[in-house]
């Protein structure tokens, strides 16, 4: 008995140790993508933007002489060496200067930090609304597999796949502020009203996936040998459900999660600039129509940055919530 | 035979969708791109079937004309991302090495980026146009595919029967294109077609934004767009477009779907095999 609890300790503590190292590593293989990510940035915004300064000044009206030109490359750091330019720049994300608006002349990265929660939270309540509608439903069409309340959401959750968000957005801006008048069509600031719309257009795709996943997982652990040893001893099936298949479905949940951040991320530039969000996605189309590289090459940066932690952190809960990822080891 | 049934009925709206878009210019009513200012913006009506835009073009010639663009630059650009992430991750998962480790590293690094941001900022960089607009997405979206027929190499490459190819003195061209690909197409074939709904709404949403095809030419991204000022007074305008790539979207992912269910009894029962040899 004694060796065995002794064994038992010491197995506790290696997988805390292993857990450990896993994150380590993780870590360490970060820092190559961020360098990666941030210079690809940076080179694909340069290579464009070479000539911004001359395009910013014919934009402005008349003819330029050459010494104006050089001036200004002068006063954004242009006439710099490439890498010198790079290095100022990559530094500059952790130190909060990461250049200025050539459009409005605004510090980009004040610009990007004063918008950034807009779309925090219209990514989050968007992610709630898909998880609020999903989880219910894909266990019911579990449940009720082949009755008919199982066809109706797998026929909604089809039909919500394949409407582009765009052409979503449309819709329901058409049904909920044309015709019903329950909302405003567009909003200049950012209210709860006006957050609506918008959650409800990126839930709607993201939720018809969430629930077939979330249908096809419980339907696999309901094949499971311990359910039906649990059904046998006289189980509730209510509580099989909630207490045992919920809990390995959460795996399933976390994979989903961070597959679907990057089409989120993606997702909220249409919207945004749709709904007239003011987000940090509204903010880079706009600075994309008017060419302004700065605020294009910040925003690039910090969404691949922002889209690798958050990976980070599911693949880290991935591995805490599934024993048998941890001795597999990379996942695909 | 339930499943070999209904791929070939999704295999054949398919087939009727893309000979649609190909010869959508004969099919046409109007010209699509003939403006009449006194037409404009008409209803829904026997004349205009689904009515006209702001500058008295028919819609519904539009969307026909539109098709074409968007059906075959999503096709072409889905068989680009396909063919060259394909041989990029066989070569990686068949030789590794050197090439492996760089090629994947790069893979990597464009996997870092959600793959629409990406791709405004290419098309960002290159301006506007189509050819752009496809160019970005594919940029984004060959790792994909590389990472997926990586993979599937890895799992082949010491199965018994390719031991038993290079035993008997097969090259290396020949095993991989006469067995690896023809092995681990299949999967890859049900990914790239379930790909391209997701394709063909990304490029449309290239050209909602102003990015991708340029107005007038007609394409249904660019054309919801045009619309959308209008959604109060004329909702047609964006809804036609909006509808058509909803049906194109739909059917071509009923299409993956029919063809995923059609292959899957197949790979669980070489996957049951596996399970038993190892």
């Amino acid at each position: 008995m004694k060796l065995k609890g002794m064994h038992f300790v010491r197995n506790g503590q290696t997988e805390g140790r292993t857990m450990l190292k896993y994150i380590g590593k993780r870590v360490l293989q970060l820092i190559p993508v961020l360098i990666g990510i941030t210079f690809l940035s940076f080179a694909m915004m340069r290579l464009a933007g070479g000539d911004a300064v001359t395009y910013m000044y014919e934009n402005a009206g008349g003819a330029v002489s050459q010494e104006i030109i050089d001036e200004a490359k002068k006063e954004y750091g242009l006439d710099q060496p490439f890498l010198v330019q790079y290095g100022r720049w990559a530094a500059g994300m952790f130190s909060g200067d990461m250049g200025t608006s050539y459009v409005s002349g605004r510090d980009v990265y004040d610009a990007f930090t004063e918008k950034l929660p807009a779309t925090a939270l219209l990514t989050l309540s968007s992610v709630l609304a898909t998880l609020l509608v999903s989880v219910p439903l894909g266990i019911l069409a579990a449940v009720k597999q082949n009755k008919w309340v199982d066809y109706l959401i797998r026929f909604f959750s089809f039909i919500g796949n394949s409407s582009p968000n765009f052409f979503a957005a449309l819709i329901l801006m058409y049904l909920f502020s044309v015709k019903l008048g329950w909302l405003p069509v567009v909003t200049s600031e950012n209210t709860g009203l006006s957050l609506i719309l918008p959650t409800m257009t990126l839930a709607l795709s993201m939720a018809s996936k969430y629930t077939r996943q979330i249908r096809a997982a419980v339907l696999e652990e309901m094949n499971q040998d311990y359910v039906t040893g649990a059904k046998a001893r006289g189980v509730k099936g209510s509580v099989i459900i909630w207490k045992n298949v919920m809990r390995t479905s959460m795996v399933t949940i976390v994979t989903l999660l961070s597959l679907s951040v990057g089409n989120l991320l993606g997702g909220t530039t249409i919207v945004e600039s749709i709904f007239m969000w003011d987000g940090v996605g509204k903010m880079a189309v706009d600075a994309i129509t008017m060419r302004d590289y700065p605020v294009v090459q910040a925003y690039v940066a910090w969404m691949a940055v922002i889209y690798v932690l958050v990976n980070l952190v599911t693949d880290i809960l991935y591995h805490y919530l599934d024993p048998r990822v941890r001795l597999g080891g990379d996942r695909l | 035979m339930k499943e070999k049934r209904r791929l070939l009925f999704f295999t054949a709206l398919a087939v009727l969708l893309l000979l649609t878009a190909a010869f959508a210019a004969y099919l046409c009513p109007y010209d699509p791109y003939k403006q009449d200012l006194l037409l404009a913006k008409q209803p829904p009506g026997p004349e205009h079937w689904i009515g006209t835009d702001r500058f008295g073009r028919d819609i519904f010639s539009r969307v026909l004309a539109g098709s074409t663009v968007s059906i075959y630059s999503t096709l072409f650009l889905v068989t680009v991302v396909t063919v060259t992430g394909t041989v990029a991750g066989v070569l990686c998962g068949w030789f590794g090495g050197a090439l492996d480790a760089v090629l994947m590293r790069i893979a990597d690094l464009f996997l870092a980026f959600p793959s629409l941001v990406f791709a405004l900022a290419v098309a960002g960089v290159l301006g506007g146009g189509i050819q752009n607009a496809v160019f970005a997405l594919a940029v984004a979206g060959w790792p994909k595919f590389a990472r997926l027929a990586r993979s599937l190499t890895l799992s082949q490459k010491e199965a018994p029967y390719l031991m038993a190819a290079k035993l008997s003195g097969s090259s290396t061209i020949k095993i991989l294109v006469r067995h690896v690909i023809p092995n681990i197409g299949g999967q890859i074939l049900v990914t790239a077609v379930l790909d391209i709904g997701t394709t063909m709404m990304e490029l449309a949403g290239l050209s909602f934004l102003g990015l991708g095809v340029q107005p007038p030419a007609a394409e249904w991204g660019s054309m919801i767009n045009e619309g959308r000022s209008l959604l109060q007074i004329s909702p047609w305008m964006s809804l036609a477009p909006g509808a058509a790539i909803f049906v194109t979207v739909l059917i071509f992912n009923l299409l993956g779907d029919a063809l995923r269910d059609y292959m899957d009894p197949k790979q669980r029962k070489q996957k049951r095999k596996k399970g038993k040899d190892e």
